[in-house]
């Protein structure tokens, strides 16, 4: 199985983010919100973490 | 937050109202929620939380197990081994599987062999979160 390491953090952020919504919130609406909420930030600080580093790099 | 834990005012001492209990033993669903991802939940009736419970951590040990990671031991030696393994035998029956059958690759050659060590570790850590989570709804602590 090959990925890319862009689709890989996407992978990883949904499952994870999946059981983080449903474990960490009692209502399923807060259980979306919560979910999505944190794939946004595992995707996001992925991304700003490698441009920082091709910035430090560069 | 989730749990209906609520502080009392006077001396800040925290008071656990129970919620609605299920009728089978918390015990007996936070072992099954570690045997099989999400089962905790659908033995309380949670159907759609245990079935995306079950195809999330599935899945994710699964593509850990594609890309070649590694399923920890418990025999190594290694104190970082042995906490890899702790994370990996949280999955319950999908690490005993991958033992059984020796799946996964022990020497982690490539990056993405790593992730793939990664993802089984995490989906083990995850599938002991829901486990604890589907106790917490069998004995009252968390409400819905």
């Amino acid at each position: 199985m090959t990925l890319t390491h862009f689709s890989a953090v996407v992978l990883f952020s949904l499952f994870t983010s999946v059981v983080f919504g449903i474990t960490q919130r009692s209502e399923p609406k807060m259980m979306i919100r919560f979910g999505a909420l944190c794939f946004v930030l595992f995707v996001g600080g992925t991304i700003a973490a490698s441009w920082l580093m091709w910035a430090i790099k560069h | 937050m989730t749990t209906n834990i609520q502080t009392a005012q006077a001396g800040g001492k925290t008071a656990i109202h129970p919620g609605k209990q299920a009728k089978i033993a918390p015990s007996v669903v936070l072992f099954a929620g570690w045997l099989v991802p999400g089962a905790g939940h659908l033995l309380l009736g949670k159907w759609v939380r245990g079935t995306l419970l079950l195809l999330s951590i599935t899945a994710m040990f699964a593509i850990g197990i594609a890309l070649q990671g590694k399923v920890y031991v418990p025999s190594s030696g290694d104190p970082l081994d042995i906490l890899g393994f702790v994370g990996d035998l949280g999955a319950g029956a999908l690490y005993l599987l991958a033992h059984l059958f020796d799946l996964g690759h022990a020497p982690v050659v490539t990056a993405f062999a790593d992730y793939g060590t990664k993802f089984i570790v995490v989906a083990g850590l995850l599938n002991l979160v829901s486990a604890v989570d589907a106790h917490s709804l069998a004995n009252g602590r968390k409400q819905s």
